[in-house]
């Protein structure tokens, strides 16, 4: 009678166990080291595109400044790592040993205040939820509130990501500048580096992924999920039906910007550096175009989209790097035009119906009732 | 004007309202007063202000000057959000109903409960939730439409649907513009029939052009031309009055 009572319909319960059965099992035992750690840095996009899912799918906020949290929730990381790995013995040629090197080649002499509670991991746990999710409330309560959103929204949140950009590339005695936080080595003594070590960083990171997954797919089910949706098409309504809207898109944009800090702090850790090049407008973009070729009404979708775009940029500008970009704006074209919800629209809407045809088919007449049922669940609300 | 009584008694009373768009007075210097479970008809010409007054009323648009006191609270100062939860409730001339979700759907949200953030994240479809749902959507003929996706009705069901969003909110005062447009004959007789069983124990407000629902429902009729009342008082007064017929019910 009531739909949406389960966690997972059936269409999303296959989603899910063929994901996991992938992303556990299958990449694990197939690939190389090297190859899992591409894997892993590939899948630090999806939780951003998990969170632009809620967002800009479910909510109906573009963001086009994701990598401003990406960014925000890998520095963090990066910090606590760039401090253990600059400790007196390791920095002993500089003329100041103990702080980072990029600080001593920028004759600064002590390390600065904000970065002494880095030297705590609890602390750089924390710091990695929430100053973007701070950051991502104030920003989000000067835009709602005065009801600024749609375009105007996106491109103030580009500007964000220009402007934080700028700031990192400006300051860098105290982030590294354009080069960003290289050469981390240990978390808590454990060597990061070496291909065991990347193995079980990739496995805590699937492990993360399906955490963020379930907690969109639990904001999804609840009731907070259905009234984002509500706001997106008819946002007068919801207003007129006594509720804030300006606290929802807070709430939601504050979500995506937690699961995009988690994704850059596993950036950090998987890719072992980093840097300005993946906060801007250009990285930003990138993020919401892996959303749209993976469908943003999909969570499944997403973490697809971030892997096989990504797949398919290292593939591509390994043999035509000038042609990428082009590439990849045509595929957003493409998407847009033709496959509004992205490859997981393609999925629901042509062949999970010819499988369920062909189970009909194949089973006698009670069956093909049953079969009937969920072609209806997979169809994408329109 | 009839403002013999203490301004206490009446639901809503709206003084001196002003709303001025670039110089525009949309309403000049507009006074009504609204009693407990009267159901007033605002009519008039295109462009006289009728959705301007509904629209200051819910808090859509802000008011350049007067006040509108709705049980002895000030509106002009609240949030729209604000507004509903004092009991005011507002449908819309195009039918505003959420098309991607179900029918059950856009009833429960209207459900008044679990309506901040963090109430709407631990909201809980209980059995008073169903019940309540299950009843309106009787009311309002959508009972065996409850897993349908809203936009799979017609304009009509879609309407319906609407007013029950509101019905389920239960507001001391409901606003409707022009509940019956576009509607065929079946389905406006159907919709009087539920207009004149859910306005029993509240105020109402409606905005309508059709003459012969307005004389059905209306215990009191507005007129307004020009951002000003023109005449009011029971629809027997109105209709004779010349110059609502100068400028409106001669055409």
């Amino acid at each position: 009678m009531i739909i949406n009572s389960r966690f997972f319909n059936r269409s999303e319960l296959i989603g899910f166990i063929a994901l996991a059965a992938i992303l556990f099992v299958i990449l694990p035992l197939s690939l190389d080291a090297f190859r899992l750690n591409l894997v892993a840095k590939y899948l630090t996009y999806a939780f951003v595109a998990i969170g632009l899912v809620l967002c800009w799918g479910y909510g109906g906020i573009l963001s086009l400044g994701q990598g401003v949290f990406f960014g925000l929730g890998g520095y963090c990381m990066a910090m606590f790592l760039k401090l253990e790995a600059s400790s007196v013995e390791n920095t002993k040629i500089q003329s100041t040993p103990g702080i980072p090197d990029f600080m001593d080649w920028n004759q600064i002499t002590s390390l600065p205040l904000f970065w002494q509670p880095f030297h705590s991991l609890t602390f750089t746990i924390a710091a990695i939820i929430l100053v973007p999710g701070l950051f991502a409330l104030i920003i989000g309560t000067a835009m709602f509130k005065r009801r600024v959103g749609g375009t105007y929204f996106a491109i103030i949140t580009q500007a964000v990501a220009a402007i934080l950009t700028i700031l990192i590339v400006g300051q860098q005695g105290y982030t590294g500048g354009i080069n960003g936080m290289t050469d981390l080595r240990t978390l808590k003594g454990w060597d990061i580096r070496p291909d065991h070590a990347k193995v079980i960083l990739y496995f805590v990171e699937v492990v993360l992924l399906f955490g963020c997954i379930g907690i969109a797919q639990l904001i999804r089910l609840t009731k907070l999920g259905r009234i984002l949706v509500a706001m997106r098409e008819q946002e007068d309504r919801v207003r007129f039906s006594g509720y804030s809207v300006a606290n929802f898109k807070i709430f939601a944009f504050c979500m995506a910007a937690v699961f995009a800090a988690i994704g850059g702090a596993m950036f950090a850790l998987n890719v072992g550096f980093m840097s300005p090049s993946f906060v801007g407008i250009v990285p930003s973009i990138e993020m919401v175009i892996y959303t749209a070729v993976g469908g943003r009404m999909s969570i499944f979708g997403a973490v697809w989209g971030s892997l096989l775009v990504n797949f398919a940029k290292t593939s591509l500008s390994e043999s035509f790097p000038q042609l990428w970009l082009f590439g990849l704006g045509a595929l957003f074209i493409a998407v847009v035009l033709a496959f509004p919800n992205g490859l997981s629209g393609i999925w629901s809407d042509y062949v999970q119906p010819r499988i369920d045809r062909l189970l009909a088919s194949r089973k006698s007449k009670p069956g093909s009732a049953w079969a009937d049922n969920s072609v209806a669940d997979g169809a994408p609300a329109e | 004007m009839l403002i013999g009584h203490q301004p206490k008694e009446f639901l809503l009373a709206v003084e001196a309202l002003t709303v001025s768009f670039d110089g525009f007075k949309a309403v000049n210097n507009l006074s009504f007063y609204v009693e407990e479970n009267e159901i007033r008809v605002i009519i008039g010409p295109n462009g006289a202000g009728k959705t301007t007054v509904l629209d200051l009323i819910c808090g859509k648009t802000k008011a350049t000057s007067g006040s509108i006191q709705f049980r002895g609270k000030e509106l002009t100062k609240l949030k729209e959000n604000e507004i509903v939860q004092t009991g005011v409730g507002r449908k819309f001339q195009t039918p505003s109903v959420f098309e991607d979700l179900t029918v059950f759907e856009n009833l429960e949200i209207s459900y008044p409960r679990g309506r901040s953030v963090f109430g709407s994240l631990t909201f809980q479809r209980d059995s008073a939730v169903k019940q309540r749902v299950e009843e309106v959507a009787e009311m309002i003929f959508l009972k065996d439409r409850l897993d349908t996706y809203a936009d799979q009705l017609s304009h009509g069901q879609k309407q319906w649907l609407e007013i029950g969003m509101l019905l389920i909110q239960d507001p001391d005062l409901l606003m409707l513009d022009e509940p019956v447009a576009g509607m065929s004959v079946s389905e406006r007789a159907k919709t009087a029939e539920l207009l004149n069983r859910i306005i029993k124990d509240r105020s109402v407000l409606v905005i309508e052009h059709d003459m012969k629902f307005v004389e059905d429902i209306a215990h009191k009729v507005t007129v307004l031309h020009q951002g000003q009342i023109l005449s009011e008082g029971t629809m027997e007064k109105v209709k004779n009055d010349p110059k609502v017929i100068e400028v409106y019910l001669g055409h």
